[in-house]
C-alpha cells in the first residue's frame, strides 16, 4: 500500500516539474475562464456523485462530500 | 402529494429570491436591491463609502430520479432484489455582500429533500413486510471570506442529514491561496463528520428491551418502530439504541493554468473513519447456512488521489477529463475514469457525451451468499465491497444564453443530463437530472 501511494505521488511530482507553465495575460484566457472549463463537478452531476459513492468502495478526491449520509437502501 | 407540494414551494420560493435579486445601480430608486444596509442619500458624504448590500448572487435547484435494480441485496445477504428508485431536490442560495475592509463575503445555504423506495427494505423483517420508504433532508451552510486583490479564500461549513435510521452532523474550514501570478492555487479543507446509526436489526435477532421504570416491554420493529408488546405505559417508550460513527477528512487540491487551453488539477483526501462502520441490518448467511448481522472493523483508513485534466480543442469542443486512484486499509483498491467532450454547438449551447469507467478490487471482509466462514472474524456480503468493474455513460447538455434561457433573463444556466449506469454484478439503473441556475 505504502509503496503504490509512493510510486503515485512520484509519477505526479515528476509530471508536474517536467510542466512548463506560461503565464497568461488576462486577454489570453477567453478559453480558460470558459464555464465548461471550471475543474470542478458540474451542479447537475452532484445526485450522481452520490449515489456512486454509495454503490462503490471509493470516493473522494473529486471534490465532493466524503461523509454524512447513510446511503443504506 | 408531499412531494408536489414540496417542489411547488421550492419553485415560488425561488422566484420570491430571485424578485429580489438586482443588485446593479439602478437610475430610477423606486426598484431598491434586497439588502440589510440602508444606503445613504446622495447628498451624504460620500468618499470611502462602500455599500454593504447583502444580495442574493446565486440560486440553483437540482432535482434528479434515479432508479436502479439489481440481484445482490446486503440485507438479504448478498442475495435477492436491489430494487430502488430516489428523487432529490436540492436547492441552494449565494448570498454575497462586501465587508468593511472590502472583502468578498459569501453565504451558501443548501438544503436538500430526497424520497426513495427500497425493495430490499422490505425483507429487514423476515415476512417482508417491512418499511419500503424513506426520506432524507439535508441542510447546510457555509461562510467564505475572499480577499479581492490576492482571491485568497477562508471559510468554515457545517451541515446535517437526518433520516429515519441514520444521523449525521458535520463542520468543516476551508482555504485556498492563490500563487503570485494567479495561475495556480491551493486549497485544503478539512471536515469532520459525527454520524449515529440506529441500530435497526433484522427480525430475528431483534433485541427485547424492558425498561426498569414501568416494566412494560417494547421491541424494535423492521421498520424501526418501537412497539409495546405487553402492559404498561406508553409515555416512557426508550429511544431507539444508537452507535457512533466518525469521518475525518482532510482534502488538499492545486491547480494550475498550463497554457491558454490547458488547466490541471491535483487532488487528494486522506480519509480516517472510526466507530460503528457496519449496517445492523445487513445479514451475512455462512457456509454452514446460519445467517448473523455484518460485521466489520471499527476503523478505516482511505486515501483517494484524482487528477483532472481540462483541454480546449480547437474553438468549440472542450476535453474535460479525470482520473482517481483509491486504496484502504480494507483491501480495497480502485480506479476510476471519465472523460467528457463538451461540443460547444454555439457559445451559449453545448452537448456533453460523457464515459466513465471504474473498477475496483474486493474487500478482504467480503464474500457472497454462503461464503463465509462462523470462523472470520468479521464478514459482510454487502456487494459495495466485492470485486466488480462498472461504467457509466450517458449526455447532458447546457444552456446559458447572455438573454436567460426561453427568454427569461432569471434563468441563466440550464443543464439536464441522462446517464446509464451497469456493473459486472448486474446492477443496473439510470439517472436524470435536472439543474436550474438563477441570477
Amino acid at each position: 500500500m505504502i509503496n503504490q501511494t509512493i510510486k503515485l505521488i512520484a509519477a505526479v511530482v515528476l509530471m508536474a516539474a517536467t510542466t512548463s507553465c506560461v503565464h497568461l495575460k488576462e486577454y489570453q484566457k477567453s478559453r480558460i475562464n470558459d464555464s465548461e472549463m471550471a475543474l470542478s463537478n458540474r451542479k447537475v452531476e452532484k445526485n450522481e456523485m452520490n449515489f456512486q459513492s454509495y454503490r462503490e468502495s471509493a470516493s473522494g478526491a473529486n471534490a465532493g462530500k466524503t461523509g454524512g449520509g447513510c446511503g443504506c437502501n | 402529494m408531499k412531494k408536489v407540494f414540496l417542489t411547488a414551494f421550492g419553485f415560488s420560493l425561488i422566484c420570491r429570491f430571485s424578485a429580489f435579486a438586482q443588485t446593479k445601480t439602478d437610475t430610477i430608486h423606486t426598484n431598491k436591491p434586497f439588502s440589510l444596509y440602508e444606503p445613504l442619500p446622495a447628498n451624504a458624504r460620500s468618499d470611502d463609502y462602500n455599500p454593504r448590500a447583502l444580495h442574493v448572487d446565486e440560486i440553483n435547484l437540482v432535482s434528479s430520479y434515479y432508479k436502479q435494480n439489481g440481484f445482490h441485496s446486503a440485507i438479504t445477504g448478498g442475495i435477492g432484489t436491489e430494487k430502488v428508485s430516489d428523487i432529490s431536490n436540492g436547492l441552494d442560495l449565494k448570498l454575497v455582500w462586501t465587508g468593511d475592509n472590502e472583502n468578498k463575503n459569501i453565504i451558501s445555504l443548501g438544503l436538500g429533500y430526497d424520497h426513495h423506495t427500497s425493495a430490499s427494505s422490505a425483507f429487514v423483517t423476515t415476512t417482508g413486510q417491512g418499511k419500503q420508504g424513506g426520506t432524507r433532508i439535508y441542510p447546510s451552510i457555509d461562510w467564505t471570506v475572499e480577499n479581492p486583490t490576492t482571491g485568497n479564500t477562508f471559510g468554515i461549513g457545517a451541515y446535517y442529514s437526518g433520516e429515519y435510521n441514520y444521523k449525521s452532523r458535520g463542520a468543516d474550514v476551508h482555504f485556498s491561496k492563490k500563487t503570485n501570478d494567479k495561475s495556480g492555487e491551493f486549497s485544503a479543507k478539512f471536515q469532520v463528520y459525527q454520524d449515529k446509526v440506529t441500530m435497526i436489526y433484522p427480525s430475528e435477532f431483534i433485541p427485547v428491551i424492558t425498561p426498569v421504570s414501568t416494566g412494560a416491554t417494547y421491541i424494535t420493529t423492521a421498520s424501526g418502530n418501537l412497539v409495546l408488546s405487553n402492559g404498561g405505559s406508553s409515555d416512557s417508550k426508550p429511544s431507539l439504541p444508537t452507535k457512533p460513527r466518525g469521518t475525518y477528512t482532510a482534502s488538499f487540491g492545486y491547480s494550475q493554468i498550463i497554457n491558454s487551453r490547458l488547466q490541471v488539477m491535483l487532488l487528494a483526501d486522506l480519509v480516517a473513519q472510526s466507530g460503528y462502520l457496519s449496517l445492523p441490518f445487513h445479514r451475512v448467511y455462512f457456509t454452514n447456512q446460519k445467517d448473523t448481522i455484518e460485521k466489520l472493523p471499527s476503523s478505516r483508513f482511505k486515501l483517494p488521489i484524482g487528477f483532472r485534466a481540462n483541454y480546449f480543442l480547437g474553438d468549440n469542443i472542450i476535453l474535460r477529463s479525470y482520473y482517481r486512484y483509491y486504496l484502504d486499509n480494507w483491501g480495497s483498491r480502485s480506479n476510476t475514469a471519465n472523460l467528457e467532450v463538451a461540443f460547444k454547438l454555439t457559445p451559449f449551447f453545448s452537448l456533453s457525451p460523457f464515459y466513465r469507467y471504474y473498477t475496483q478490487t474486493a474487500a478482504k471482509y467480503f464474500a457472497p451468499f454462503e461464503g463465509h466462514s462462523a470462523s472470520e472474524a468479521f464478514y459482510t456480503s454487502n456487494y459495495e465491497y466485492a470485486k466488480f468493474n462498472s461504467q457509466f455513460y450517458g449526455a447532458g447538455i447546457r444552456l446559458a444564453p447572455p438573454k436567460g434561457v426561453f427568454g427569461w433573463d432569471k434563468l441563466h444556466d440550464l443543464e439536464l443530463r441522462y446517464g446509464h449506469y451497469q456493473q459486472s454484478t448486474l446492477l443496473t439503473s439510470n439517472v436524470i437530472s435536472l439543474n436550474l441556475g438563477f441570477k
